[in-house]
């Protein structure tokens, strides 16, 4: 090699590493999930995921402490709230002993769980409904769940609206797939006619208008954390 | 006390956390307005706090770190350990040489002062205080009250971010929305603190100089 050559070849060197040094602790607000933002993503979802303790309730809170449903704001991604297609049911498929098909009735027929906590939204705000459904935990033991699984995601038929989640938070006890709130069957804006309703996760995991869960070895995005919002987003 | 007297005005562990500190508190600051934009009322949804007076009241763009909800969120909880992790270190140097007896506040020894500075300060009292050591009796309560806030505001930052994994702390503090109150009342008191110190120090240039450069050993009156 020349000493020219030599020269440029060090030169490149020395340029791809300080681009590599420099991308690793680049603080990009519009792209929050890479460089050092995004290494300490990593390190939070850590810190998270040690803190959490999959036996520990949220409190259950009285009645007295629910929101005006006025109060409680329901977001939209789309220009109108989604209906559902005709003849809908929940699919629940991947790492599983036996796919279901669940109708509504199905899902009714299920043993029934009412959480009433305090909903974290991403936002800051905090507001209180009760919720009725399915525990997931319940259906993944009807499923057969498979021990590779590790984390799970949630489809909604609305195109483009999902999440994944760790399996942990997805099988705690007040992780449920809601179809009524405050007694009623879910209206549209609450996401008509299931969706995901948990105390241990930000607003935003809760993915509406749910038309497949599947368990999975590996993790996927999610609509709101492919734009940049926390993956892991527990409470 | 040959060694106490030959240590400078600001010793090094001390100039470089300050200074530290004021970047991040600045990223954490800023970021915090940030997120605060999303949501900028006090109390759960439909029962807003009628007794905290801002209401609603946002910061300037120019004033916040991180664009917009998500890129402000990753900001905040990335700088927070560092922010964290450099108070334990100035917290941990002040208390391990010994600093805190010239700096903390003790009522006994420093509460006259005080009350003479601000008279003085005033203009109500002509005769000024007597000297004390590096700090006045107003300067040590300022900063004591500044010491007693910081925790409060990382523990409050604490039980926001995980309300439902810390029940202990985010109940002892009255709740998610009260600590998320508690969080941005503690950034005003601070922000506040920020301001009179600054103009404090334009006033007398030459605590900008000791807490740069360090300055020169100042003998301290016994107690």
């Amino acid at each position: 090699m020349s000493t020219q050559s030599r020269r440029r070849f060090l030169a490149a060197g020395l340029r791809s590493a300080g681009v590599l040094a420099l991308s690793g602790i680049a603080c990009e607000s519009m792209r929050p999930q890479t460089g050092f933002l995004g290494l300490m993503e990593g390190v939070n979802e850590r810190f998270q995921r040690a803190l959490f303790d999959p036996t520990r309730l949220a409190p259950e809170l009285p009645e007295e402490e629910e929101s005006d449903p006025e109060d409680f704001p329901a977001y939209k991604i789309g220009r109108e709230f989604p209906v559902a297609p005709a003849g809908w049911a929940l699919q629940v498929r991947g790492l599983v002993a036996r796919q279901l098909t669940l109708s509504l009735q199905d899902l009714q027929e299920l043993p029934r769980t009412r959480t009433r906590v305090r909903h974290h939204c991403v936002e800051g705000w905090s507001a209180v409904a009760s919720w009725d459904g399915v525990r997931l935990s319940e259906v993944a033991h009807l499923a057969g769940l498979d021990p590779r699984a590790r984390y799970v995601e949630f489809r909604s038929f609305e195109p483009g609206y999902y999440s994944t989640w760790d399996l942990e938070s997805a099988l705690h006890p007040q992780t449920i797939l809601a179809y009524a709130t405050g007694g009623e069957p879910l209206q549209v804006e609450r996401g008509a006619p299931l969706r995901l309703y948990s105390a241990v996760k930000l607003g935003y995991k809760m993915v509406k208008y749910l038309s497949e869960v599947s368990f999975l070895p590996v993790r996927t995005g999610g609509y709101w954390e492919d734009r940049g919002y926390e993956w892991f987003a527990g409470v | 006390m040959e060694t106490r007297r030959s240590r400078p005005a600001q010793p090094w562990i001390i100039r470089v956390t300050h200074w530290a500190n004021v970047v991040l508190f600045a990223i954490m600051a800023g970021s915090g307005l940030r997120i605060l934009a999303a949501y900028p009322l006090l109390g759960p949804r439909g029962q807003d706090y009628d007794w905290y007076p801002l209401q609603g009241v946002t910061a300037p763009a120019a004033l916040t770190v991180g664009g917009w909800l998500a890129g402000a969120r990753h900001w905040h909880f990335a700088f927070g350990w560092l922010f964290v992790l450099n108070a334990l270190v100035y917290g941990t140097y002040l208390f391990a040489s010994g600093e805190w007896r010239r700096r903390l506040f003790f009522p006994r020894r420093d509460a006259r002062n005080a009350w003479e500075t601000v008279l003085h300060d005033l203009r109500i009292r002509k005769q000024p205080p007597e000297p004390v050591g590096l700090y006045n009796g107003m300067q040590r309560l300022t900063y004591t009250g500044v010491l007693a806030v910081a925790p409060l505001l990382v523990l409050s930052g604490l039980a926001m971010y995980k309300p439902v994994q810390l029940p202990r702390l985010t109940a002892l503090l009255g709740g998610y929305d009260v600590a998320r109150a508690i969080h941005l009342i503690a950034l005003e008191l601070l922000a506040l603190f920020t301001i009179v110190h600054v103009v404090e120090v334009i006033l007398h240039p030459r605590t900008l100089a000791d807490m740069t450069a360090g300055g020169h050993a100042r003998p301290e009156p016994g107690p």
